[in-house]
């Protein structure tokens, strides 16, 4: 038990570390990502990430995860989903900058915004 | 098992007793009726007793009764129940059985689960066998997924207004149907808005204040769980026009558990789903159909039956389950 506890203690933050390295060349070729699509996972109610920053031109997939159906709709009325029932899929494309507030209309407790640079 | 059992029964203690309810008294009535659950209302005053004395004194000295089913979830098939069909048809067994035969039944909404007309069509195939041929409804939010609600207002919504509210006289009750799953808006819960509010205050208006009132929608018209949107933001409005009445039942459903308050002389109900169960406010990290065991299932779904009494202001609210 000793020895594993120490192995697993020793892995976590090396798999962190090699996590983080992984990450760095995609954080400094954004501009490389431009057309890469973003994903919004509707998970337990919730829209994740809640915000989501996305170059122009960007296509954003929202995919729910619930066993409940939902919708992620534009609260400026700019995109509207059919209802998603579970593992469901709705995109949408960004043309223009601006920040884009959109909730579920089944759900309205359930917010989230997109953010388009 | 027994543990998931005991959880649930302390729940709802934990919830009464915010509302000042006997506990050793609701212990008892646990204990003698399983998860059966009666509550006699009497002057404001809430005081509990067996099942089967409810139901022998009910069938005796009751004016009429009429049942409440809700959330149905017609097109469900996740693992929290894989035949809601099933049940709902367990459920309509159960009313056909009873002593005491019901004038009619109210089904506060979530008729379906995709608002599809193959799931309507199922549902009206199932409640033909009620023996109870008068049935009520108000929508959930699941029924006007598409076409803002069309379908069902066809079907359902007959001599409705708006988005389907409407109000009915019975025997010197007079019963009232909301509608609070249309026209959301981001970020808030529940909502009437202003033309249905409207329309309450008049069709309230010059009654007399000793007629019992029911009102009826689909989800709870007094906050449970803002997190969860388990509330109607302009509920306050609604319950101001009935504040001068001597007797007023809230029925709801939505959040497919017994939730009860009583708050001077309204007293505020939420039904069990007969389709499957959700967790208590705040113990799950969403509002999701809540797994049991299979041979749990019919313990934590229902049906309200609710009997009236003239001459004494107070409407007797039986929750059973299914099993």
């Amino acid at each position: 038990m000793k020895t594993k506890n120490f192995w697993a203690a020793l892995a976590t933050p090396m798999m962190i570390a090699t996590l983080l390295l992984a990450g760095t060349p995609s954080v400094t070729a954004n501009d490389q990502l431009s057309a890469a699509p973003a994903a919004v996972k509707i998970d337990n109610f919730s829209f994740g990430p809640q915000t989501v920053t996305v170059p122009v031109g960007a296509t954003v997939t929202w995919t729910n995860a619930d066993d409940i159906p939902h919708t992620a709709v534009s609260t400026e009325g700019v995109f509207k989903s059919k209802v998603m029932d579970t593992d469901e899929k709705f995109s949408y494309t960004f043309t223009k900058a601006g920040t884009y507030a959109y909730y579920c209309t089944i759900h309205p407790k359930m917010t989230g915004q997109i953010v388009v640079q | 098992m027994q543990d998931k059992k005991q959880d649930f029964i302390d729940q709802k203690l934990q919830d009464l007793n915010n509302d000042g309810v006997d506990r050793r008294g609701f212990l008892k009535c646990m204990a003698w009726a399983g998860t059966g659950l009666v509550w006699t209302m009497s002057g404001g005053i809430p005081v509990s007793q067996a099942f089967a004395k409810s139901a022998d004194h009910a069938g005796k000295r009751g004016d009429f009764s009429f049942v409440q089913i809700s959330d149905s979830h017609i097109g469900f098939n996740k693992p929290a129940n894989p035949d809601v069909t099933a049940t709902l048809q367990t459920a309509i067994d159960k009313i056909n059985a009873m002593p005491h035969k019901p004038d009619f039944i109210i089904h506060t909404g979530d008729l379906s689960q995709l608002s599809k007309p193959s799931e309507f069509d199922t549902l009206d195939q199932v409640l033909k066998g009620a023996s109870a041929k008068q049935i009520f409804f108000v929508p959930g939010e699941h029924d006007m997924l598409t076409d803002n609600g069309e379908e069902y207002l066809q079907r359902y919504g007959k001599g409705t207004k708006g988005t389907g509210w409407s109000s009915f006289d019975h025997k010197g009750v007079h019963f009232v149907g909301l509608v609070n799953v249309a026209n959301l808006k981001a970020g808030g819960m529940g909502s009437l808005g202003h033309e249905q509010l409207e329309w309450l205050e008049d069709d309230l208006k010059g009654r007399s204040a000793s007629t019992p009132i029911v009102l009826f929608a689909h989800i709870p018209l007094w906050t449970i769980y803002p997190d969860w949107g388990w509330g109607t933001d302009d509920s306050e409005q609604a319950l101001s026009y009935v504040k001068r009445f001597g007797s007023v039942t809230v029925l709801n459903g939505h959040i497919h558990q017994i939730m009860q308050k009583i708050e001077g002389k309204v007293s505020f109900h939420t039904a069990m789903s007969t389709a499957f169960p959700q967790p208590a406010p705040g113990t799950a990290p969403s509002a999701g159909p809540m797994k049991v065991p299979a041979e749990q299932l019919q313990k934590v779904l229902g049906i309200t039956d609710v009997n009236y009494v003239r001459g004494q202001h107070s409407l007797a609210v039986v929750d059973s389950t299914l099993g």
